[in-house]
């Protein structure tokens, strides 16, 4: 379960707990005109938006699996754009590459209709600091 | 000034087409995600493009606060240093975001409308090399600092 509820910019934007996968949530974001950059395309914002929604989703995961009460402060966010974004459903998912005691390092990667062929990646540094 | 011959959007321009950033100040943003989000003309240079972003609680990421997510920063950026790049060329020319990083110094304070900043530090055929910064209200006390590359799609920048 993802254990939280999503934040009101991805409930504008249509992004939803689409499946747990492994113990790690995967989200989801219908295409519509509220993500729509050029003609047909994903707009890259929204794109990115989803990325660190999914990143955010799987560190609380992990941190609630932990027990763990912190307050999570992005840092930085790189994101890579590999390809266009279709009128279709986009999918992402986050792998936390390290989550010490005072940041995290989250891998996620966004594909649409072909898992094998993602359209983003993003690289995510989270500061982790206790809630209180 | 209006022609009558407005695009409806930006992307409904022609490639190669002259890009007049007063002109396309007045059409841009009125569909799709720059306008679910709410962005507005602010103001630009010769080499620059800054974008408001004004402050609304649809999009925060966290609904208790009331900060704004990342995505609509990560959103602002794109699309103003994407107009910095047209507005150096001087005509629009097709491209697709190759890379965005965004470093973030602090939250932005809700309530308060945020002012992308974005520059086209360095222009080759096809790549185009970006930078900015986003605040709110205070250049000097940044939100984000932001780098990035685009790539023309159709044509070449120069």
């Amino acid at each position: 379960m993802i254990g939280y509820e999503l934040p009101p910019y991805a409930l504008g934007l249509g992004i939803e707990l689409d499946h747990d996968e492994d113990g790690l949530p995967v989200l989801h974001m219908d295409f519509s005109e509220r993500v729509l950059g050029r003609p047909g395309f994903l707009h890259g914002g929204a794109l990115s938006g989803l990325l660190e929604m999914a990143g955010i989703a799987a560190l609380r995961t992990e941190l609630a699996r932990r027990g763990e009460d912190v307050v999570l402060k992005p840092v930085n966010v790189q994101v890579e754009f590999m390809r266009g974004g279709t009128a279709q459903r986009t999918f992402a998912a986050g792998q936390i590459t390290r989550a010490g005691r005072r940041i995290a390092l989250i891998n996620v990667t966004a594909w649409q209709d072909d898992r094998a062929k993602p359209i983003a990646l993003a690289q995510m540094k989270i500061l982790l600091s206790p809630a209180g | 000034m209006s022609t009558g011959k407005e695009p409806p959007s930006i992307h409904d321009m022609e490639p190669g087409m002259d890009f007049d950033p007063a002109m396309a100040a007045k059409f841009m943003n009125k569909r799709g995600h720059g306008s679910y989000i709410g962005l507005r003309y602010h103001a630009h240079g010769s080499n620059w493009f800054e974008l408001a972003l004004p402050w609304r609680a649809e999009l925060a990421g966290m609904a208790d606060s009331g900060i704004l997510a990342s995505g609509p920063i990560i959103s602002l950026m794109d699309n103003a240093t994407s107009m910095a790049v047209w507005t150096l060329v001087g005509s629009f020319i097709p491209h697709a975001t190759l890379d965005l990083r965004v470093d973030y110094m602090r939250a932005a304070v809700p309530g308060r409308t945020v002012i992308g900043h974005g520059e086209c530090y360095k222009l080759t055929r096809t790549v185009a090399f970006v930078r900015g910064i986003a605040h709110d209200g205070d250049i000097d006390d940044p939100v984000a600092h932001v780098t990035g590359m685009f790539m023309a799609t159709h044509g070449a920048y120069k």
